[in-house]
């Protein structure tokens, strides 16, 4: 029997974890199993191995290592970032300042703080996913306490100005998060050169471990904690350490600073080719976020008059994992918040398909994925009501 | 998450397409919710339904209760179509998820829309059929 074809383009969903990494992992389960906050020598091979992780991540990031807090993942830094930091600038004001385009864990955070007595104001973007500096700095009011925008985005790969939005957060004497969940890893980002003072990072986008993540919190910001009940992470963060995940997300970010610019440049141009490919030969097709400003692995395509979820069956099909911002596939009724910010209508934004690539992906999986995603977009535009009226009306016109 | 047929119903869709000069054809939706069917008959003398065309813009769901509602109504008259209800349509499909049931209720929709057509051009009474409310124009 042939080997049932599997080619993974969802990366900004998940990663493989890399065998470099599990083997890295694999002692802190079997062998050296310690407690780190446990007394004993034993427990000596796990904390250690905590510390260097820290030191490791601390030096990717430009930070001191005593700025790197470990959490079950990026949603939880998130979390604790935009809450910790409300609750402990409230005595100078309940005013924050995100985007239309933050992952939920921050947005639906940020509805949480609104319902406890938070203003929040939500930053429109331009029709590329970005966020206008301009624009931030007019919104800054005097109970201003703190700007969260992300680095950059989950859906359409757009990267935002940050060090702008770092500068006038410093110019202002406003606390900076930023979710840099999709970018850590991907790109370079030194927190000291970027004015930032909260940063969220997770393991399991860039090739490690799932439950992992960080929060990067500057020397001299005083914010509470998150979850309660223990010293560890210098009584900030409790909870016994997670020291096999953290051992492999420092593996995964030990590798990814190895082979950054070169990962990053493979992937922009067999991500080039794939977006060539695929406005030249599919026709009324749009791609999704800026040009430049853009993370190497991500794509996203706007396919007119199909609908996103009936692709993705199909493509499931043909062994094609990929992702789309389709209200089907979200479970609620409304397309991605992400595509309607950028000004996209209902129904083209109910028709989108995003293909996130790894290093590991390859120009033939790429040349597979386009020949079917052809294929497939005829089939179901064959099929659909909106293609059927949209042909008649040009032969009506012309 | 689909069950066996309602796969087999969107991979394998039945009657997909359009009917020259329809008896009746309804069209219901919204672009904006992310679905849209339209339905296509072809009704003889003696008011049986001899063809039925779909297309729809959709999801999984959408279009495999389209393609099963054709199914059903085919070789039916006009008022036994009555009874291909949104009900009957996902039992046919052995299931939908409950996220997906709207999906059977737009099937239903877009069949009555198609025999109010119908019924419209040809001043034939269908009994229990009422004007569409989610008619597309």
């Amino acid at each position: 029997m042939a080997d049932k074809i599997n080619i993974y383009v969802d990366n900004a969903a998940t990663t493989v974890l890399y065998p470099e990494v599990f083997d890295s992992m694999k002692p802190y389960f079997t062998e050296f199993y310690g407690n780190p906050a446990s007394i004993y020598t034993f427990a000596g091979t796990a904390k250690r191995a905590v510390e260097e992780s820290r030191e490791r991540i601390a030096g990717f990031l430009g930070a001191e290592p005593g700025e790197i807090y470990f959490t079950g993942g990026g949603s939880e830094s998130d979390n604790w970032a935009v809450k910790a930091a409300a609750e402990a600038m409230k005595h100078k004001g309940r005013h924050i300042i995100t985007s239309r385009i933050e992952h939920h864990a921050v947005l639906h955070t940020c509805e949480y703080l609104e319902k406890h007595g938070y203003e929040i104001t939500y930053l429109d973007v331009n029709e590329n996913g970005k966020v206008n500096p301009a624009d931030l700095e007019a919104a800054i009011r005097e109970d201003t306490v703190l700007i969260s925008i992300m680095y950059a985005n989950n859906e359409i790969g757009t990267i935002q100005d940050i060090k702008r939005i770092g500068a006038i957060a410093k110019k202002h004497d406003i606390l900076f998060h930023t979710d840099a969940v999709q970018a850590y890893g991907q790109i370079r980002i030194h927190v000291k050169d970027l004015g930032i003072d909260l940063l969220s990072a997770s393991g399991h986008k860039i090739h490690g471990p799932k439950g992992i993540g960080i929060l990067y919190i500057r020397n001299g910001i005083r914010i509470g904690s998150l979850i309660h009940g223990g010293v560890q992470e210098r009584s900030r963060r409790a909870g016994t350490h997670n020291v096999p995940g953290i051992v492999g997300m420092a593996k995964a970010t030990e590798i990814a600073d190895r082979r950054l610019e070169q990962d990053a440049e493979y992937m922009t141009s067999l991500r080039q080719h794939l977006v060539d490919r695929v406005l030249k030969e599919i026709p009324y097709v749009r791609l999704n976020g800026d040009l430049v400003d853009r993370l190497p692995n991500n794509a996203n395509f706007s396919i007119r008059f199909i609908e996103g979820e009936s692709l993705l069956i199909m493509l499931d099909a043909r062994g094609i994992c990929a992702s789309s911002g389709s209200a089907c596939t979200s479970g609620s009724l409304d397309p991605s918040h992400v595509l309607l910010a950028i000004g996209l209508p209902h129904e083209i934004a109910h028709g989108s398909l995003r293909i996130t690539i790894s290093p590991e992906t390859t120009i033939e999986d790429i040349d597979y994925i386009v020949g079917e995603l052809k294929q497939i977009v005829k089939r179901l535009r064959d099929m659909s009501p909106l293609y059927e009226d949209y042909l008649y009306g040009q032969k009506h016109v012309c | 998450m689909y069950s066996e047929k309602v796969i087999d119903h969107f991979s394998n869709p039945r009657n997909v397409g359009e009917i020259e000069n329809p008896s009746g054809v309804g069209t219901v939706g919204n672009a904006k919710c992310g679905d849209i069917m339209r339905i296509y008959l072809d009704i003889d003398e003696q008011e049986v339904i001899r063809g039925c065309k779909f297309k729809t813009f959709g999801c999984g769901a959408a279009i495999a209760t389209s393609s099963m509602a054709t199914e059903l109504v085919i070789g039916k008259t006009v008022q036994e179509a009555m009874e291909v209800t949104n009900q009957a349509v996902m039992e046919a499909l052995d299931g939908l998820p409950p996220v997906k049931v709207h999906c059977s209720l737009l099937a239903e929709e877009a069949i009555h829309a198609a025999l109010w057509d119908y019924s419209q051009k040809n001043h034939v009474l269908i009994e229990g059929l009422e004007e569409p409310k989610n008619e597309l124009t």
